[in-house]
């Protein structure tokens, strides 16, 4: 079954272990490799993990097993093989006993490999020449209660993974440099916040921001729980530096097209739309002197054609050419072509500034960077889909981010606290929390949106701040104020006057003279049925990833989780990385998130991005592909398999060859698993490394 | 030995959803059928139709090939790819006698760890129904 495989001038030294006669009862039928042959002697380590294995598996009679197969010359077992002195017996026991691969049964590869590669090489062995088996997340803790089960499948394991031990070969990763760039996609507080830190750490950040201005959700809420900072005062400064920060090349108004590369070396394509105005440093740019784009807010008043503004829940109109909010980074005017009407009149006021250019096409810019931050926010559930709340059908309920800016002194009321039906103030306001959130009828989301109750409570304050004489009601299951200083903010809430009542609203009715809405819910603490009329309510709708963040995250290769929120390398151990070297996660598009929590995630994924960054080179996985040149065919199929376009045909003594670019290769083994004519080595995952897997798992056995 | 008969299935699983996915169960702790038996690979792409064919003259009763989701590939499309040709190797098994339901192609991401115990259930219970392999006494 092991072929001999031809070496490129590249491939590391020779030195098969490949190993003919694995099982016992018969082998594939391969001929025994040719020469230079190293007798296989492979070490097995079987962990008890405490009791986490050893408690369902048997671990003696696993050892003891282990010790009859083939090509095993040792074995032996411990507590806790990750723990110093475990991989200090794998070390020694290399030397003592000639090894030439080790076999650690204990838990996941995806957590544990890399400790156990570096024990291996301690041992004076190559790294590569390890092979783990997984008796625990793939054995003892998912048969729990079938100890014979679970001690024959961790059996096998061992037994799979020795016959795959005794046929590695020495691997050499490859270093790649580091392109001393990064790109942080998202300017909300996470990506601002993690952009900075990059550009202080002195490495030149490309900022996308998909809307034409920074900011993100943060922007748009009016105060902070639980310190009540108003949440533009503090984020300004930071938006402000960002603009100015010498580092940072921030792009608004601006999507990514397409990845290509890998951690160190990613080209990253950057749609920059059309955005029909010109900044003053373009408008430089193209000999246009003293021109662009000054944000004077001339062309506004001009501009015929009104739409409503996203920015301020689309409460309030803004024109064809905009800008979102006064606060806004860069100060520059965006035209919306789906509504302009090209009648020239802003170009005309714009005059000699000559800042618009209502042809402009979008633009598509490449850069380069060694790590990628995703910071790619959320979006609110569209909680008009529990209908019983009557979101969309009653003026007076309103969302979470609707109240933001119906109470902010920059929103559509000028802070004046009115409800949309009549412009009248409020005297009674309920809040639902949990709409749509920790709901289990296939409608909403399962998970706790984690920080509704918190701005719930900062909403019950605001609007007692606000109105004399309110009354606010708070419909909850749980009020989850986890934070430090929350749990006080919320008994202050209680002292000032809110009501609090434990039950979820069955509906919500209007009365259609008044527009007051009569809610119906059950007290479960009193055991009663609750009827209520109040005058305005209040939705805090679930929060949901954005409604491009699948599209990006594909782009990157980031995987998610079932609700869409990215998911992390690791919960504890890697909470910023993703399974993408050289892409790391920060802010809400991981999952709900406060805005401490968010930007203290944005700080934690700028580290670990700039890491790659600072160390100049990173290793690879050396899982090429390489061609063993005396079988290839020159079909070139491989060739158009690759979604990398890491293989070529050449010219070799006459006839046509595939030849890997070593450099492109990711290593997935879609050719190999392709090739006709197996000509393919797959390093690391070669077929007669496979095959001798499957003939130990079915025909293996003792020696 | 029909009582104490017990499949032997073989899992091919791809490292990036997967197997992430498989270890998910376990770290939550989630119980199912320990008649199956992994092979780790980088992507589905990987998969070899030899791979499977060789199984099964070896004599496997079952071979489940697991991977990400269309557009969630580590690799952007290697999971298209080995599910392409599996469509190939369930048509080659079929002609030589083997019911293809002993062949099967699952998509099971890194967070549905609750969906690999319940694809393991029903590979095992699927092959179970149909019994040992007609192969497997070639193949002692």
């Amino acid at each position: 079954m092991a072929e001999k495989k031809t070496k490129k001038e590249t491939a590391p030294k020779k030195k098969e272990a490949t190993k003919a006669a694995a099982p016992a009862v018969k082998a594939a039928a391969p001929k025994a490799p040719a020469t230079g042959k190293k007798e296989a002697r492979v070490g097995v380590f079987i962990c008890h993990c405490g009791t986490n294995i050893a408690g369902s598996i048997d671990i003696n009679e696993v050892e003891a097993y282990a010790k009859t197969l083939p090509d095993v010359a040792f074995a032996a077992n411990y507590q806790y093989v990750c723990s110093t002195p475990g991989q200090k017996i794998i070390a020694d026991a290399i030397k003592d006993h000639n090894l030439t691969g080790t076999v650690v049964a204990a838990c996941s590869p995806r957590l544990h490999e890399p400790t156990f590669r570096t024990a291996t090489k301690e041992g004076g062995l190559n790294p590569f020449r390890f092979e783990m088996a997984n008796i625990r997340e793939q054995g003892s803790w998912v048969h729990m209660h079938d100890r014979e089960g679970a001690t024959e499948k961790a059996k096998d394991a061992i037994r799979i993974a020795v016959a795959k031990a005794a046929l590695l070969e020495d691997l050499i990763p490859k270093s790649v440099p580091v392109e001393k760039a990064a790109i942080v996609v998202g300017a909300g507080v996470a990506g601002m916040q993690a952009a900075l830190d990059l550009a202080n750490a002195g490495i030149k950040t490309y900022l996308i921001e998909k809307t034409p201005s920074i900011g993100g959700r943060m922007s748009q809420l009016d105060k902070t729980f639980p310190t009540l900072d108003c949440s533009q005062c503090i984020l300004t400064p930071k938006m402000v530096d960002v603009g100015r920060a010498e580092n940072i090349e921030l792009m608004t108004y601006t999507e990514v097209e397409s990845v290509e590369g890998y951690i160190g070396n990613f080209d990253v394509t950057l749609r920059k739309k059309a955005r029909g105005v010109l900044s003053m440093a373009e408008a430089e740019a193209m000999g246009i002197s003293g021109g662009g784009c000054n944000g004077c807010g001339d062309c506004e008043p001009v501009c015929p054609v009104i739409k409503p503004n996203p920015f301020e829940m689309n409460m309030k109109p803004r024109k064809a050419i905009y800008i979102y909010h006064p606060q806004v980074v860069p100060l520059l005017y965006t035209v919306d072509f789906d509504s302009c009407i090209k009648c020239n009149l802003c170009v005309d006021v714009c005059g000699d500034k000559k800042a618009i250019d209502l042809e402009m096409k979008d633009e598509l810019i490449k850069v380069k960077v060694g790590t990628a931050i995703l910071a790619l926010g959320y979006d609110m559930f569209p909680i008009e889909k529990k209908d019983e709340w009557g979101y969309m059908k009653y003026e007076n309920v309103v969302n979470s981010l609707e109240f933001e800016r119906l109470i902010c002194a920059s929103g559509p009321t000028g802070g004046h606290m009115v409800r949309p039906s009549d412009g009248q103030t409020p005297k009674k306001v309920a809040f639902l929390l949990c709409a749509g959130s920790r709901d289990n009828t296939g409608i909403g989301k399962p998970y706790c949106s984690r920080f509704c109750c918190m701005y719930s409570l900062k909403h019950a304050h605001q609007i007692y701040e606000k109105i004399p004489g309110v009354q606010s009601y708070l419909f909850y299951m749980d009020i989850r104020s986890f934070g430090k200083m929350y749990e006080e903010f919320y008994y202050r809430i209680q002292d000032e006057g809110a009501k609090f009542i434990r039950g979820r609203v069955a509906n919500i009715l209007e009365d259609p003279v008044t527009k007051n809405l009569i809610i119906n819910a059950e007290d479960t603490l009193l055991n009663r049925p609750v009827r209520l009329e109040v005058d305005m309510v209040v939705l805090a709708a679930a929060v949901q990833p954005s409604s491009d963040t699948d599209r990006t995250r594909k782009l990157f290769g980031v995987s998610c989780s079932l609700d869409g929120w990215l998911l992390e390398a690791h919960p504890k151990l890697n909470p910023c990385g993703t399974t993408t070297a050289g892409v790391y996660v920060a802010g809400v598009c991981q999952g709900p998130k406060d805005i401490p929590d968010t930007v203290a995630s944005a700080e934690g994924a700028a580290s670990a991005a700039s890491i790659p960054i600072h160390m100049g080179e990173v290793e690879l996985e050396p899982y090429f592909a390489q061609c063993i040149e005396e079988k290839c065919a020159g079909c070139g199929m491989c060739v158009n398999l690759c979604p990398y376009q890491a293989l070529a045909l050449v010219e070799k003594e006459g006839r046509k060859v595939m030849e890997v670019t070593e450099a492109k290769c990711k290593g997935c083994g879609t050719c190999g698993g392709f090739c006709p004519g197996g000509a393919i080595w797959m390093q690391h995952f070669a077929t007669p490394q496979i095959v001798a897997q499957i003939d130990a798992f079915l025909l293996g056995g003792v020696k | 030995m029909a009582d104490e008969w017990k499949p032997q299935i073989l899992g091919i699983i791809c490292n990036w959803c997967s197997y992430a996915g498989a270890d998910l169960a376990g770290s939550a702790r989630t119980q199912y059928p320990p008649d199956i038996r992994i092979v780790r690979i980088m992507c589905t792409g990987r998969v070899d139709p030899l791979f499977i064919l060789k199984a099964f003259s070896d004599g496997a009763d079952g071979v489940l090939v697991s991977g990400c989701h269309f557009g969630d590939c580590h690799y952007l499309e290697g999971n298209y790819k080995g599910a392409k040709r599996m469509f190939m190797v369930k048509s080659l098994i079929r002609n030589i006698g083997l019911e293809d339901k002993r062949l099967r192609m699952t998509f099971v991401s890194a967070s549905e760890g609750a969906k690999w115990a319940k694809v393991v259930e029903d590979v095992v219970k699927t092959v179970t129904d149909l019994g040992p392999s007609p192969l497997k006494e070639l193949a002692r």
